[in-house]
């Protein structure tokens, strides 16, 4: 057996006027955890879509070698059968199913078309077990966090005997308890001889569990980097991914802040569902003009939970306290009037909250202020170009054209037109919802000049993050939230990370 | 010449519907031995399929905003019983009968609606109940009896055509003038259209394409109303249809509640978000639809001068059909009114066809059928492909 279990030769992928891959060559040796970084754009997905037959063989350039063997797979079944396994960004696990149905979805342990149960519910607490996952087999996949949710992917993969596994993107979504919980489980499965590519956009978690990183830009390879021989630095790799030296990764601001803009006072939100849980625990915060007030907290801590219910109340029930603006109590009980109160709220979930992604860039938007291109409800259309034209220039959106459809733009530019979106609106109060989540390094920085420019406008932001440093990075004032409540408020000048992590898992259940 | 391959790649698309509209009105044509397109057939054609299209109209709405509405027919069957009963039993004056029952078709959208957009009921079901209710109201409304002759007026409404002012000799004149004048209106506002996106700076079809494009609009819009003139001029219903399709082509591409409606039936969350009012706009949505059915209602009882329980059965298959073939998406968000009319003329030009040929109704509906499946194949394919 050789010592390189993937080897892609020269790999060639073309879209209709685009290079997606130049000559791309890629390899992995067995048993090591391999991570393919790289800004949004950069390859990476395609190059993994090439390699498990998503862009069925021929319809690239090049030579792609898995255990030796030649490959030219069709379809993703085919490489799933030689055990290449993706789990990608977005969990494809079928949510009224329970951890056992799922686990063998497509490759059920049955005879003749009939499950045997007995051997489906053994599998799958074995598998658990080796994925280190406490849930009973029959709990359905609806009922978890979507760090379990990852778990049950991998397992999943397991159960199809994978020899190389790889994960977009896994730890985009999750915590930072979480995610550890995750890396460790990629550590564990390389002691039991199992290679990975990892993709993310974390550097910090990537130069901690690489054994090797290949760097992609512009479709082609960069360099490979081993980190057997050398020490690689969280710089180091910026620096290969973005070809400059990111001296800061957040951009500088002068800070000039002025009168309280915004306040909720004895805020009380309960759970739509379970009516006697309080996911808002009489919360007291406020943003001054030009602030930057991070919000920090783990996943499920009620930041979100606390956005939309102050944004319209557009989560919760039974909702309580008031809400002043300018000193004035202002009324915020539906959208609408959230709105024209000068409040945005750009979600955390783009996708399923942020945007109509089967409609044009434009058309999204000018969404929240129509009225704006509008004389007497009638659009102008020339009008609504031009402007939208003006934010793509503005946020620097790459797109071929504003009329393009938000479905077919990448992470950070979908973010942007969220962003451009309620920046249309021309708010004084903006709640920002991970605005960074899974997005590169380039984009982040575009996105924290927006932030910064905002500021200096006058507006009053709450940024809600997971990332520390980020919250640390470009916020004047930090609320910490644990378990609906605000447990702790501090200058960003006396905050270090250690600090606030201790605020945000202290007193834990 | 690579701008005419695209172009005609990105119209095969837009026209795709247009185009199989045209060839089956050909083929029809040619295999009835030219009684497809003689005068009195043409006015027939416009008058059998008036309501399908008034229904369409607001059937494409409802399914961009993610819905669909199954009560449409027995909806145009009740009200057709309503202005029966008021116009013959109680011998209201019809402008006031046709008042009132508009009103009533506003109220049923109303009272679907508010279930469908406040209570959350499913619409499938909430019209699926509806279609029950509203078949059994108009047995009870009718004795179970036919009901009519009606109003001279009220039959007008569809069998009527509009008067000629210049008394030529062999061709309705007004019906030229009126013809000639929409084409105008047309070019201009195409010219003006042009004109505004060349303002700001934005890329426009080619020249020739324009030219061509317009000749063929004037030519198609001047051929039917001389036909149209050589037999009895313009039905008032196609003068209706004309005012309608203009009206909601404008509301859904024009402004901001047709916008908002797209945006809703796209993603209703995130529509939700940005501050639409989407329960509300859902409500309207359905009341509009609730107009609608009953002016189709009021065209079919005209017609048939009588309202019989048995009325507008089946109709609001047709009616979806039309949409579905027209381009409208099931999963809501993407339709255009234009589509839904030409879908419901191609299903009309069909079964008009078909029966002049003598098939029988049981192979007109297998290949009505089959129609819909390949338009639909035909759409999903094409977007595919563009991706």
């Amino acid at each position: 057996m050789s010592d390189v279990i993937l080897e892609m030769r020269n790999i060639t992928k073309e879209f209709p006027g685009v290079t997606a891959l130049k000559n791309v060559s890629f390899s992995v040796r067995r048993g090591e955890i391999h991570a393919l970084v790289g800004e949004n754009g950069a390859g990476k997905s395609t190059l993994m879509e090439v390699l498990s037959g998503v862009h069925p063989y021929g319809s690239y350039s090049g030579d792609i070698y898995f255990e030796g063997k030649e490959c030219q797979f069709r379809d993703i079944t085919q490489s799933e059968a030689v055990g290449l396994v993706i789990i990608h960004q977005e969990l494809a696990l079928i949510p009224f199913l329970s951890i056992a149905e799922n686990l063998f979805l497509g490759n059920e342990r049955a005879k003749n078309g009939i499950i045997d149960w007995n051997k489906t519910i053994s599998d799958a607490e074995a598998l658990l077990k080796k994925v280190g996952l406490k849930e009973s087999h029959s709990t359905l996949i609806t009922n978890m966090g979507v760090g379990k949710q990852q778990q049950v992917e991998i397992a999943k993969a397991l159960a199809k005997e994978v020899r190389l596994l790889i994960l977009d993107e896994p730890t985009a979504s999750l915590n930072e308890s979480d995610s550890e919980k995750l890396l460790e489980l990629l550590l564990q499965l390389k002691e039991n001889g199992i290679s990975s590519i990892l993709i993310s956009h974390k550097i910090g978690e990537v130069s901690k569990v690489a054994d090797s990183i290949t760097i992609l830009r512009d479709g082609a390879t960069i360099e490979t980097l081993d980190c057997a021989k050398e020490t690689i630095t969280e710089d180091r790799i910026i620096r290969g991914m973005v070809g400059r030296d990111l001296t800061h990764r957040f951009p500088e601001r002068k800070s000039n802040i002025g009168e309280t803009i915004f306040e909720i006072r004895d805020w009380n939100v309960y759970h739509p569902l379970h009516t006697d849980r309080k996911v808002s625990d009489n919360i007291n915060i406020s943003v001054r003009r030009g602030e930057v007030v991070g919000i920090s907290g783990l996943m499920g801590s009620g930041r979100t939970e606390l956005a939309m219910s102050i944004f319209g109340e557009a989560y919760g029930t039974n909702i309580s306290g008031t809400a002043y603006k300018n000193g004035e109590e202002i009324d915020i009980s539906t959208i609408e009037k959230a709105i024209s109160n000068g409040i945005a709220y750009a979600t955390e979930d783009r996708k399923a909250y942020g945007l109509i992604l089967i409609d044009q860039i434009k058309d999204n938007i000018t969404l929240a202020n129509l009225d704006a291109v509008a004389g007497h409800g009638v659009i102008n259309e020339p009008q609504e170009m031009t402007v939208t034209g003006e934010y793509r220039d503005k946020l620097g959106i790459k797109c071929s054209s504003i009329l393009q459809l938000a479905r077919n733009l990448s992470g950070g530019n979908q973010q942007k037109v969220v962003l451009s979106k309620w920046l249309f609106a021309n708010p004084e109060i903006l709640f920002l919802d991970e605005p960074t989540r899974g997005i590169d390094v380039g984009a982040k920085y575009e996105i924290y000049t927006i932030i910064n420019q905002l500021a200096s406008e006058g507006k009053g932001i709450f940024l809600i993050s997971s990332e520390l440093p980020e919250i640390l990075g470009i916020c004047d004032r930090i609320y910490v939230m644990r378990e609906g409540k605000i447990v702790a408020e501090m200058q960003s000048s006396e905050a270090t990370q250690e600090k606030v992590m201790k605020y945000i898992l202290t007193n834990k259940r | 010449m690579k701008t005419l391959a695209s172009l005609f790649k990105k119209n095969i698309r837009e026209y795709g519907m247009l185009i199989a509209l045209v060839m089956i009105m050909v083929f029809f044509q040619w295999k009835t031995g030219g009684i497809l397109m003689k005068p009195i057939n043409i006015t027939n054609l416009v008058l059998q399929n008036s309501y399908i299209i008034i229904m369409a109209l607001g059937m494409l709405i409802v399914i961009v905003a993610g819905w669909i509405d199954l009560s449409v027919g027995s909806v145009a069957a009740v009200i057709g019983a309503v202005a029966a009963v008021l116009m013959v039993r109680l011998d209201v004056n019809w402008v006031v009968t046709f008042m009132i029952s508009l009103l009533a078709g506003a109220l049923i959208g109303a009272f679907q609606g508010y279930w469908i957009a406040y209570a959350k009921i499913p619409a499938f079901i909430v019209t699926l109940a509806g279609m029950l209710v509203f078949r059994g109201l108009t047995l009870v409304i009718l004795n179970g009896e036919a009901v009519g002759p009606f109003p001279v007026g009220f039959q007008k409404l569809s069998s009527g055509f509009i008067p000629d002012f210049f008394n030529y000799d062999g061709l309705h004149l007004t019906t030229i003038v009126i013809g000639g004048l929409l084409s105008i209106i047309l070019i201009f506002m195409d010219i003006k259209n042009r004109k505004n996106q060349q303002k700001y700076g934005f890329d426009v079809t080619p020249f020739y394409f324009f030219i061509i494009k317009n000749i063929v609009i004037t030519g198609a819009i001047m051929g039917l109303c001389f036909l149209m003139a050589s037999y009895k001029g313009l039905p008032n219903v196609l003068v209706i249809l004309v005012i309608l399709i203009a009206f909601y082509g404008f509301i859904t591409s024009k402004t901001t509640l047709g916008r908002r409606i797209y945006a809703m039936g796209g993603n209703e969350k995130a529509a939700r978000l940005s501050g639409v009012n989407s329960p509300r706009l859902l409500f309207y949505t359905f009341v509009n639809m609730g107009v609608l059915s009953a002016l189709a209602g009021m065209i079919v009882a005209a017609r048939l001068n009588v309202a019989t329980p048995k009325a507008g059965d089946g109709f609001e298959l047709d009616v979806i059909a039309a949409c579905y073939i027209g381009g409208a998406s099931a999963s809501g968000g993407i339709g255009k009114i234009i589509g839904a009319v030409v879908g419901a003329f191609l299903i009309g030009v069909m079964n008009n066809g078909m029966s002049i040929l003598g098939i029988g109704i049981d192979w007109q509906q297998a290949i009505k059928g089959l129609v819909l499946l390949l338009a639909v194949y035909f759409d999903v394919y094409n977007k595919n492909k563009s991706i």
